[in-house]
């Protein structure tokens, strides 16, 4: 938990993002991050950002399943409880590919989404200082980190010639906490379209 | 960029009209904001009295026993496994929809594939009650996992039919609500960040997580969605496989067939399609959304009801036909003397009516777009398949090999029923209540293919596809060039 500062500029247009978020690096400052309402193709790559290895974490997940559930049926019928079932072979791996199949899903899909959600940071009760609130609606919010030396109007200036629709400097947190919504963001005040 | 990802304008727009981001965010929250309407409480008041009597039917079950069912002897399984199965099957559309479309690309999928999603929870729900209470004891249901027990341990038959069933429904429920839910989340951030109340803000703060929509966020989202979906992919298929496997494993004439897992499978994917189309085609015209869930999301899926309806057929009919091939007089006994004819040749006839013949008639286009024909047939499919379950289960069963071990004529009792008539109350006040306060269509989803997808794009790359090639080159360079020009003149 620390303040920060961070100079803000919105976008409505993913081509004038895309364009802005490559200036802004040229330019050598510190994207902190980019809100979009939805993924945009290509940010990442734009952005500098690695690519995830979620995807591995759910393999190896998986392969937990695979090997617990392998593991357990075989200890189960031919260690533990060995039952004669019309002289049929204890060892009986055809007949617990269904279960094996299962676990390694469930395992893999469980854990990924454990694991996506603790490396977002999300949680009931998450609360996260939100730029702009209409960064999950309709805008792409860029987000500056401006530390000591940054000169905060010339941010301001690169980002109104990017074509940013609105440009602020807002000071917040760049951690979570546990807090209210009602409590710590605006209601939305904008009229009902019908 | 926008010239690359061209789509041709052989395909219709799937999202209608000039729709902005924020046009999209309005259109599928205003149901949510609003207050609900009178028809809302009607079905929702129905669907919660359906609800109780199921809950009283299942009262009287467990408290005097599977003696309150009109199950005999030799037909063990009727209405109970019967409603199980079918339950199951409708339960299939929605991941097939957003897994397998997803891997397969179809775009359309985004305008349906959130409710397709939670009709598939809720079904696998309503699904579940039927083999729990059917066990009778049922506050014995526990002794079906394998937890250590001071009973040796003793563990279950991990060899059992019955037994994968129990892990491949629970995991199909659980992954399918981690799919459901994990989609969710940046939707009900768009409504907590829209919300005009303290307690919309609050209960929406609560179920989105803390989302904000950033890049990197989104990123592991994209990867989390696509893995779930190859990981749901070959899921969906194994649990009506495994359902089917229920009846193929056993020796009983009418179920000991190899071609169940395929056939079960089809069939699922035809039964879920229709009750997908039957919740669209109310929902769309009642929460307004004509312009996401166009006629050609529609069509589609009435193509894929017509496919999956002659894949069906193709079954019965390679039942009918193995079953004289094999020369085992119980097999024919049971196909010819028993099922197509018989008592309960009735239910058969209608059964291969409702899903092979009438579906039919989707060959012709004007059908397939007809709304209120989409409307009636989705419901015949969804009477042929319950049919088809029944076919399967009673019609193998009512008569054993030895004329002694004949069963007089099943027909359920009103508890029977009454449980039935339950899980339709469970299915739709849970959709009810989803379509009040979750969006029901996927906006981010939306949103990211409204550029691409929409009728505004179309209409320009309408032009563009008439243009002749060394036109459409110039076209582009041209563009590019303004571009590197603005960029330098930034610079400078």
């Amino acid at each position: 938990m620390a303040l920060k500062k961070f100079a803000v500029g919105c976008f409505d247009e993913e081509g004038t993002l895309f364009h802005a978020v490559a200036r802004v690096r040229e330019a050598g400052y510190k994207i902190h991050d980019v809100y979009t309402p939805f993924p945009v193709h290509g940010l990442d790559k734009a952005m500098g950002l690695r690519d995830t290895s979620l995807h591995t974490a759910g393999f190896i997940y998986g392969l937990t399943g695979t090997t617990t559930a392998v593991t357990f049926m075989s200890w189960v019928f031919t260690k533990d409880w060995p039952v004669n079932i019309g002289g049929k072979p204890h060892f009986a791996l055809p007949a617990w590919i269904p279960i094996t199949f299962e676990l390694t899903v469930l395992m893999a899909a469980v854990g990924m989404v454990l694991t996506f959600c603790y490396i977002c940071q999300l949680a009931p009760f998450v609360k996260k200082h939100h730029f702009h609130p209409r960064a999950t609606d309709d805008l792409f919010v860029m987000v500056i980190e401006c530390g000591e030396k940054t000169d905060k109007v010339a941010v301001k200036a690169l980002l109104t010639d990017l074509h940013a629709t609105e440009v602020n400097t807002q000071v917040a947190e760049d951690g979570w906490w546990i807090g209210r919504y009602d409590k710590e963001q605006k209601l939305y005040h904008e009229p009902i379209v019908a | 960029m926008s010239l690359i990802k061209y789509e041709s304008q052989v395909r219709e727009p799937l999202i209608d009209g000039h729709k902005t981001y924020h046009d999209v965010t309005e259109d599928i929250c205003h149901t949510i904001e609003a207050k609900p309407t009178r028809l809302w409480y009607i079905g929702f008041y129905i669907s919660v009295a359906l609800l109780l009597f199921g809950v009283y039917a299942v009262y009287r079950e467990v408290t005097y026993g599977i003696g309150q069912w009109n199950l005999g002897r030799t037909v063990g399984w009727g209405w109970d496994i019967t409603n199980f199965v079918w339950w199951v099957g409708i339960g299939h559309a929605g991941t097939l929809i957003s897994a397998i479309l997803l891997l397969f690309r179809q775009r359309w999928r985004t305008g349906v594939n959130r409710a397709a999603e939670a009709m598939t929870i809720f079904a696998v729900m309503c699904a579940g009650q039927f083999p729990i209470f059917h066990m009778g004891r049922v506050w014995m249901a526990f002794f079906t996992l394998p937890y250590p027990n001071t009973r040796g341990p003793l563990w279950p038959n991990f060899n059992s039919p019955l037994m994968w069933d129990v892990f491949a429904i629970s995991t199909y429920f659980i992954v399918s609500l981690l799919f459901w839910y994990s989609g969710l989340i940046p939707d009900l951030a768009t409504i907590r960040d829209r919300a005009r109340t303290k307690l919309r803000k609050h209960l929406y703060g609560i179920a989105s997580f803390g989302w904000t929509g950033s890049t990197k966020h989104w990123q592991r989202h994209e990867s989390l969605s696509l893995v779930l979906a190859g990981l749901s992919t070959p899921l969906v298929l194994s649990v009506h496989t495994i359902v089917s496997f229920d009846f193929a494993t056993s020796i009983v004439p009418g179920w000991h067939t190899t071609i169940f897992p395929p056939y079960f499978v089809a069939g699922a994917i035809f039964s879920g399609f229709a009750m997908v189309q039957t919740l669209m085609l109310v929902m769309r015209k009642v929460m307004r959304l004509e312009a996401y869930i166009t006629v050609n999301h529609i069509e589609v899926m009435n193509k894929v009801i017509v496919l999956t309806g002659s894949i069906v057929g193709c079954a019965y009919l390679t039942e009918l036909f193995m079953a004289w091939y094999s020369m085992v007089p119980y097999e024919q006994d049971h196909f010819f003397k028993y099922r197509i004819a018989g008592p309960y040749g009735w239910s058969y006839w209608l059964m291969m009516t409702c899903n092979v013949i009438s579906p039919q008639l989707f060959w012709f286009k004007k059908l397939r777009r007809n709304i209120a024909f989409t409307f009636v047939m989705s419901i015949v499919v969804n009477i042929g398949m319950w049919f088809e379950r029944f076919v399967i289960i009673v019609t193998s069963v009512y008569r054993d090999y030895l004329p002694s071990a004949w069963s007089i004529y099943y027909r359920p009792s009103i508890w029977e029923i009454g449980f039935y008539l339950g899980t339709f109350g469970l299915f739709f006040t849970c959709f009810f209540l989803f379509a009040k306060y979750f969006p029901v269509i996927a906006i981010a989803e939306i949103k990211h293919v409204l550029k691409t997808s929409g009728q505004s794009y179309k209409e320009k790359m309408g032009g563009m596809e008439k243009l002749s090639a060394r036109a459409f080159h110039d076209n582009v360079h041209h563009g590019d060039e303004e571009h590197e020009t603005h960029v330098k003149v930034a610079h400078h």
